[in-house]
């Protein structure tokens, strides 16, 4: 089962380039502390998934790159091929010479009808190269305007497409202080229709994985390309194969088969007016927590502690919350390494930041008219609003 | 990749824009060393095969045969011009892209405006035609001038309405010379005054400059380099005041100090588009980030280092100098305030080898001092280009969208009340076909209303942020 990444912007390009490194060199990795026939079946997985047919011995990444401007994508194209181990598509990039200005109505509205169809062609090449497409994985950012403008139109046209298959997005959360001044903006209008399009959000912030560089691996002059490095490696972990079921030899063929649906009570929930934020939590409420595990042990780590009640709502039962996958296959040389994914409230509060920044400025109408110039209405804006209140509402909600 | 056109009007848009195409042939030279025609090149340059006789002789790739610049140059008397065809540049300028006249515009910004407009529109119109069809993709105009005169003032401004009306889709960016109060042109504050409507109305972003900035600027880096202090030794090329020559500075016309100034800045700002960098900043980003409303476009820049010292090791204390000084009064174009007055947005635009947690921990260091408006806190906008300019490892350009340019306008506004209210030399101006009283009324409220504007925003500094209430809705 195969996934097909779209990277969208120059974010986007600069990550997927990292996630097919990460990636590639782990299922080469020749430390996988397993058998030699247990190497070669995570290694065929790992190829199925995210690399096709390879002319002259070299994998070519699943991979369509979109941006507005052809920097970035000649630099990611000629890091990949340099490497000589892997490489893109010689035809699997589409590009265009004046960028989205940091213009989420420019990007959603201009470039993406405009070049709806030759992006849409690409996708549907690379989707025909595979034997049985799992799903779509979107990597984009939120706060300029291509991979979010273009990337939450792209989403929406996925959907209308291709209705079976998965679509995660992978969104990247931007510093609180501005690496783009219409960043919030561009954030929730992204995320408002990114929400009725996508299947699953995954975040990362950069203010996280920033810290990450900084607290936990001591990294002094931290540059985008450590920042990457390290989401890469997070998301490898989460995507790289696993074992289908509990005993069994076999890697899942369903790599993206979490079942996200989550369906609340059919009873009515009890009316709560709107929480105050500022309430202190043990926990945060999980609806949904996954749990990867790689490498020596894994059959007999103690997991318990990830099914207590506390940790969930209390409309569901831990069983059905939580998951496991495990392989012995090590991961990118680490000995023993654990992931968690997590479907929780985790991001109410930098929702809530971006939100109430957004609507303090939306107050004031400044920049509104740089949207307005391109279809984008203040209704768009007050729906979008409307909507992320609505979410940040049932996240809290969870809690009760 | 993009291209943008220059328009140089006047003679000091003219010098500026000649200092201008003499640091870039050097920046892109420093960088492209096999001498192949790529984008980040083809931005400002045409490549020309000059053995091709007419139109066709332009080459899109390959080997760099003969650079011809993206230029427009507007004069109505010739001395600067022929000067520049005569010069070292006379083979990067397209001979078929100038518009001279003789007689001038006698410091009048009617004559240049109206009648010279008039006059030349139409081989105006044809001249940036032309540029334009030699671009793939047109991205934006820097028109280079003076406010004080009468051609760059009059004619530089009549301009942007053509730009407007016959490329709506591209930017406009003027960098705009401010007179300073010695200003030995006594009309300058009418001229001033007349192009500020324009501007006003017709142009998308602004880059105010004055001389007595960049004078201040040349001093402190002349004390620098004749204070004979140890270790003050200045590594030639690094200097934002050199041209090509480096330290020849008999030789160097009067105003080429302080143009290269200018002519910096306008290298810096388009670096992150032409160059690669961790997170680029396109020129439409420039707009759409520091413009919040249509009228406030104006932007008050600061660059630096004004130079680098010869010893070679550069401390991390001597990175965050350089964000420090690009908040200090010494390094900017123009004579402003910004600490002291109210934020509206701010961009910070790097070159060389800086990450992204030195951009963070300067903002998180800087921003306690600085006032933001209310509804744009973390207003910042940042963007890293690898490429450093030549001469220095790393380099800084603040654009800031702040109310400190208020009292500027308002100098100017008084300066013109003054004369008009004499009526002084008013009738050099009405006797224009065109002129009335109230071009000069219409444009002293166009100002009046853009100050407005700045002390709508200043009056809410002392107000506490309130905290809007958010919509609430059923879940």
């Amino acid at each position: 089962m195969s996934i097909v990444t779209v990277q969208l912007g120059q974010c986007g390009n600069q990550i997927g380039f990292e996630v097919f490194d990460a990636l590639f060199s782990d299922s080469h990795c020749p430390q996988g502390l397993c058998s030699k026939r247990e190497n070669e079946a995570y290694q065929a997985s790992c190829k199925e998934r995210f690399f096709s047919e390879e002319e002259n011995g070299v994998p070519i990444a699943r991979a369509v790159l979109v941006d507005m401007e052809p920097k970035v994508i000649n630099q990611t194209l000629s890091k990949a091929a340099h490497s000589g181990r892997w490489k893109y598509g010689q035809h699997s990039c589409f590009c265009q010479k004046q960028g989205s200005g940091n213009n989420w109505a420019y990007g959603y509205s201009v470039h993406g009808p405009r070049h709806e169809d030759s992006i849409m062609n690409l996708i549907q090449k690379e989707v025909e190269k595979c034997d049985s497409l799992n799903g779509f994985f979107i990597i984009m950012s939120m706060a300029g305007g291509t991979g979010s403008g273009l990337g939450a139109f792209v989403t929406q046209n996925l959907q209308d497409q291709y209705s079976s298959p998965l679509k995660m997005n992978q969104i990247i959360w931007p510093y609180g202080t501005g690496e783009v001044i219409v960043q919030n903006y561009n954030s929730i209008l992204t995320l408002s229709h990114l929400y009725r399009s996508s299947d699953a959000l995954l975040v990362h912030e950069n203010d996280a994985v920033h810290k990450i560089c900084a607290k936990l691996m001591n990294i002094k002059q931290i540059s985008f390309r450590d920042i990457n490095q390290v989401l890469a490696h997070q998301l490898g972990s989460v995507f790289q194969p696993t074992y289908s079921g509990e005993g069994s030899f076999h890697y899942r063929r369903n790599p993206l088969g979490i079942d996200w649906q989550v369906r609340p009570p059919l009873s009515r929930l009890p009316t709560l007016g709107k929480m105050s934020l500022n309430k202190e939590f043990h926990f945060n409420t999980s609806i949904a927590n996954l749990v990867i595990l790689r490498g020596k042990d894994v059959h007999s780590a103690e997991l318990g502690a990830f099914k207590d009640p506390a940790l969930y709502t209390s409309w569901l039962e831990p069983v059905h919350a939580f998951s496991v996958w495990k392989t012995q296959r090590a991961f990118s040389k680490y000995e023993k390494s654990a992931a968690l994914v997590s479907n929780s409230q985790f991001l109410v509060k930098p929702l809530d930041m971006i939100v109430g920044k957004a609507w303090n400025m939306f107050a004031s109408k400044a920049y509104i008219h740089q949207y307005t110039k391109f279809g984008i209405e203040e209704e768009d804006f007050l729906d979008s609003f409307t909507l992320l209140e609505q979410v940040i509402a049932s996240y809290c909600n969870l809690g009760f | 990749m993009t291209q943008s056109v220059v328009i140089q009007v006047g003679q000091c848009g003219n010098q500026i824009g000649c200092c201008f195409w003499d640091l870039a042939l050097r920046e892109h030279a420093a960088v492209n060393q096999k001498a192949i025609y790529d984008e980040a090149i083809s931005s400002f340059f045409r490549n020309v095969d000059t053995r091709v006789v007419g139109d066709g002789g332009s080459i899109s790739r390959g080997k760099i045969c003969s650079l011809k610049a993206r230029a427009v140059l507007i004069d109505m008397e010739e001395g600067v011009v022929n000067e520049i065809l005569q010069g070292p540049l006379r083979d990067v300028f397209d001979s078929k892209q100038l518009i001279t006249d003789i007689s001038g515009s006698g410091n009048n910004w009617a004559v240049g405006h109206k009648v010279f407009g008039s006059l030349y529109q139409e081989q105006i119109l044809e001249k940036l035609r032309k540029s334009a069809e030699h671009c793939d993709c047109l991205q934006c105009f820097f028109i280079i001038h003076s406010m004080g005169g009468g051609t760059g003032s009059g004619l530089g401004t009549f301009l942007l309405k053509v730009l407007e009306d016959e490329f709506p889709e591209v930017y406009r960016f003027v960098t705009s010379v401010y007179p300073s109060g010695e200003d030995d042109v006594i009309t300058s504050p009418y001229n001033s005054m007349l192009a500020m409507k324009e501007l006003n109305e017709h142009a998308d972003c602004v880059l105010p400059i004055d001389n007595q900035s960049l004078f201040d600027i040349i001093s402190k880096i002349d004390l620098m380099v004749n204070s004979g202090k140890l270790g003050t030794t200045i590594k030639p090329k690094s200097l934002v005041t050199s041209s090509v020559g480096a330290f020849k500075k008999r030789q160097e016309k009067p105003f080429d100090a302080m143009n290269n100034i200018v002519a910096n800045l306008l290298l810096n700002l388009t670096s992150s588009a032409r160059f690669e960098g961790s997170l680029n900043m396109d020129l439409n980003e420039i707009s759409m980030n520091l413009v919040p409303f249509p009228q406030l476009h104006y932007l008050v820049s600061s660059l630096t280092p004004l130079y680098t010292l010869a010893d070679v090791n550069i401390p991390s204390r001597r990175l965050d100098q350089m964000f420090s000084d690009a908040f200090s009064k010494d390094h900017q174009l123009i004579r402003a305030d910004p600490k002291h007055s109210l934020y509206l947005a701010c961009a910070l635009m790097v070159r060389g080898n800086v990450q992204i947690s030195d951009l963070r921990r300067n903002i998180e260091r800087l921003k306690p001092s600085l006032r933001f408006v209310s509804w744009n806190q973390e207003g910042w906008k940042t963007s890293l280009c690898s490429v450093p300019p030549v001469g220095h490892s790393h380099s800084l350009l603040a654009l800031a969208n702040n109310t400190c340019v208020k009292p500027t306008f308002i100098e100017l506004r008084e300066r013109f009340t003054r004369l008009y209210r004499k009526r002084a030399h008013l009738h050099h101006y009405l006797q224009i076909e065109g002129m009335e009283e109230s071009c000069f009324t219409e444009a002293m409220s166009s100002l009046s209303a853009l100050i407005q504007e700045y002390n709508q925003l200043d009056a809410t500094k002392s107000m506490p942020a309130e905290e809007l209430p958010r919509l609430s809705v059923a879940v």
